[in-house]
């Protein structure tokens, strides 16, 4: 297993390598640059700051050398932050959207697996289709309409939860930003869960520990449901991935001080090396986190070896 | 019930035990700032926003008084030579919070630093009236061409290229600030963080988290910290001006310094006591390419502008106090009188329409042949209502208009390249005097001239302006200057800003100013 992760790992370098390529031409393309302001700059101005960040050379030889800096670790200055390094402003978003994106996971794991298998346990009952149909539109209605509704009926109409906003970091301002990211998720694993728990019920090994006269709740909870699961570990590694764009808009929406927050701002602000080093880390955590599921479902599944 | 009320109860001795704890030991000013901090380096600030922070902390030659009105800082007192150009400068004795004194040197090392051209500072030319400022920082000449010199250590003098009267307030500034050699040298860019920072002011920043907030504490070095009442300042960095209000709201902060221009009815019923709208020094205009077809006619360019209806773009658009613009310059500039207002303010609207529809048939634009331009906008609720309202009001005089918005490092990038027929734009000033509002217009003024406004006797007119030294001399030949751009048009402007904020009747020493400059030194909170 260690020289299948290994090699994953290896493979994943020039998968890394083209999204840097492709992520910095692409951004250049965008029209207006980090300097452009309501206040147009005289050109010998705007001719210094090009040089102050390199943005002066040609585009190709500022591919180079930032590539030569992130083999150094080096993410570069913020354009727009500027007492911070990308690095710097990375690791200070990263807490709130690590507890965002884990939280969310997490909640969408209890919850789905939950509902699935209440669904699956009342087959074709009331239970089965109204959980089915509250996690159709749970799939079906996108984050950015989800959010802003949440927040309007729960923040301003109720008043029961603050609209937005991190606070200290208070229980009360992350309840909405997590059940608004963690929703089409708790949908799609309901739905997961449901689906193999329903095939798995009928299996042979359920029959005979019902046979053996064993309790349904430990039928359901130790037999059926490791097997009903294995659906749903491997679903963690494209979940995480949605759970992790996601997040740019809900942090967004809700003005959580993440890395989500600062792609958005730094792409509107032309932040280019804020971009590059939120794209790089989105990009190395999905590689990462896909590789980690790939391996849980071996240790979890039997039937399931690397070599 | 009864548990919610016992909740409540206890919740509230909570808080009031809390509280009076708190107000014995500091008192703390909580500002809800509508934007992200850029930099703590004056160097690299171009925010009013992050400039409040700055402005806490570093004090220059001169610093905003109460009223937002320049009074001496780092300075304690000056002569100028009798041709306004050259100015002297005592230093007062202050020290630095570090307890190293502050000397003429550190201004005369801050003003070559953010002039060099390897600094790369956005702001470098407000300083480009000293004389080789310009030259040095366009890398035409070397640091000592700056004519800024340390006599002795309390000694400054400055020689400027011509006798300017905003001179010393644009030394309230960022961009005049000194700065602390010694830190600087020592600790590079890393000079700002808040375990290395050093400053001369009345506050000094203890943390920084982005996109959350600031903190500064009481320097307790400042020259007059005796009279500093707020022990701690926090600036909230709040972007979305919704939540600003709501957090007002719910007394989590005692500033607002923006609110949610939409919800201003309910404000005005509701929170009147708190709400202040005021004049702010800046105008919102809308920029024509003078130098393309068909705005290359003046008598375009102006039914064009005499077809808005401003008093409706005021009153009925936006509907926050801001005041209908007949002039570039807003009045009650500096250095000014009465601007010079275009020429059919106060007339009927109906009758100007018609005037409007006589100045375009005369430049050849009718029914038969419609005028069809495209007019551009950067992306935002109002600017888009705005340019809906004036949309249908150039209709009356038979112009055909497309809307074209875009995200706004977009717009003012195709607004610098030229990029446009009529556009919207708007301008701050830096300091209090009309030339900082008329120079937009002047050709030499380069890409920041929208309008590519190029006019002889408007240029010619300047130039004079800036060679005169008698204020009221300056002021009547600025004045013709403005007239000559009312006539011709190359802006159209539309309103005069206002700030809007919430400031709690706890807080005490907050006076309304045009410049909407507070330092928190001169604020207290009620206990």
């Amino acid at each position: 297993m260690l020289s299948y992760a290994l090699r994953r790992v290896v493979t994943a370098i020039p998968t890394l390598f083209v999204i840097i390529t492709i992520a910095f031409f692409m951004m250049r393309l965008a029209p207006g640059g980090p300097f452009d302001s309501d206040r147009a700059l005289p050109p010998e101005i705007e001719r210094n700051i090009q040089a102050a960040y390199d943005l002066d050379k040609p585009l190709v030889e500022q591919y180079l050398i930032y590539l030569g800096r992130i083999l150094k670790g080096d993410f570069g200055p913020s354009l727009k932050i500027r007492d911070f390094s990308v690095g710097e402003l990375i690791a200070s978003g990263a807490p709130a959207s690590m507890e965002l994106g884990f939280s969310a996971i997490v909640l969408a794991l209890i919850i789905g697996v939950s509902f699935g298998t209440l669904a699956a346990l009342r087959q074709n009952s009331a239970t089965d289709f109204s959980v089915m149909s509250v996690s159709m539109i749970g799939i079906a209605v996108p984050n950015f309409v989800m959010a802003p509704l949440l927040s309007l009926v729960i923040g301003v109409y109720l008043d029961l939860l603050p609209t937005s906003g991190w606070g200290s970091g208070e229980l009360r301002y992350k309840i909405l930003p997590v059940i608004a990211l963690a929703l089409p998720q708790i949908a799609y694993v309901a739905r997961l869960t449901r689906g193999s728990m329903v095939e798995v019920l009928h299996s042979n090994f359920v029959r005979t520990a019902r046979a053996k006269g064993l309790r349904e709740r430990l039928v359901v909870v130790r037999h059926a449901l490791k097997g009903a699961i294995m659906p749903v570990v491997s679903y963690l590694g494209p979940a995480t991935a949605a759970v992790m764009t996601g997040s740019v808009v809900i942090e967004t929406i809700f003005g959580v001080p993440g890395i989500g927050t600062y792609f958005v701002n730094a792409a509107l602000n032309r932040d280019y090396p804020l971009v590059m080093g939120v794209i790089i880390i989105y990009a190395v955590l999905i590689m990462l986190l896909n590789l980690l599921v790939d391996l849980l479902y071996a240790v979890l599944d039997p039937k399931v070896r690397y070599s | 019930m009864l548990l919610k009320t016992l909740k409540h109860a206890a919740l509230g001795v909570g808080l009031a035990v809390a509280m009076s704890g708190a107000a014995q030991a500091e008192k703390v000013l909580r500002i809800g700032n509508d934007g992200e901090p850029q930099s703590m380096d004056p160097h690299y600030i171009s925010t009013v926003q992050t400039s409040r922070l700055s402005d806490d902390m570093i004090m220059g030659l001169l610093t905003y008084g109460q009223n937002g009105e320049p009074i001496a800082g780092a300075a304690e007192s000056w002569t100028i030579s009798d041709d306004g150009k050259t100015y002297t400068f005592k230093i007062r004795d202050h020290l630095w919070s570090d307890g190293t004194p502050v000397t003429a040197e550190d201004f005369v090392y801050a003003w070559r630093r953010i002039l060099a051209p390897e600094t790369g500072a956005e702001y470098a030319s407000l300083l480009y009236i000293i004389k080789g400022a310009e030259e040095f920082n366009t890398g035409k000449a070397d640091p000592d061409a700056l004519a800024a010199e340390a006599i002795d250590d309390k000694t400054l003098r400055v020689e400027l290229t011509a006798p300017a009267p905003y001179f010393l307030a644009q030394l309230t500034h960022q961009t005049a600030f000194p700065l602390p050699r010694h830190v600087v040298e020592k600790f590079d860019r890393d000079w700002t963080k808040p375990e290395n920072i050093v400053v001369n002011g009345p506050y000094k920043l203890v943390s920084w988290t982005p996109k959350v907030e600031a903190t500064l504490v009481k320097n307790d070095k400042f020259y007059d910290a005796d009279n500093v009442a707020i022990d701690k300042v926090i600036y909230y960095s709040m972007e979305d001006r919704t939540a600003i209000q709501k957090r007002f709201r719910a007394g989590e902060i005692d500033v607002g310094r923006d609110i949610a221009s939409e919800q201003i009815d309910w404000l005005r019923a509701n929170m009147a006591d708190s709400l202040r709208i005021v004049p702010y020094a800046g105008i919102y205009y809308y920029v024509f390419r003078s130098d393309k077809e068909p705005f290359t006619d003046a008598r375009v360019r102006k039914a064009l502008s005499m077809a808005i209806n401003r008093e409706v773009i005021a009153d009925k658009v936006l509907r926050t106090g801001e005041l209908p613009a007949y002039s570039f310059v807003p009045p009650g500039t500096g250095n000014y009188g009465e601007p010079a207002y275009a020429d059919w303010k106060g007339a009927p609207y109906d009758q100007v329409v018609e005037e409007a529809k006589a100045l375009l048939a005369e430049a050849g634009y009718g029914p038969d042949k419609p005028l069809s331009i495209t007019l551009r906008y950067n992306d935002s609720e109002n600017h888009k209502r705005i340019a809906v309202a004036v949309q249908s009001m150039w209709k009356q005089l038979g112009v055909n208009t497309e809307l074209f918005n875009t995200d706004g490092k977009i717009h003012y990038a195709d607004l610098k390249q030229g990029n446009f027929e009529v556009a919207r734009a708007g301008w701050i000033a830096d300091y209090n005097d009309a030339q900082n509002y008329l120079f937009l217009m002047e050709s030499k003024s380069g890409p920041i001239n929208y309008s590519k406004f190029n006019n002889e006797k408007f240029d010619g007119l300047m130039a004079e302006a800036e060679a005169v030294a008698d204020l009221g001399q300056r002021a009547k030949i600025l004045a013709e200057a403005e007239e000559v751009a009312m006539d011709g048009q190359p802006v159209a402007p539309i309103y005069y800003y206002v700030s809007k904020q919430l400031i709690s009747p706890q807080v005490v020493g907050w006076v309304d100013n045009a410049p909407d400059r507070h330092p928190t030194r001169f604020l207290d909170l009620k206990q």
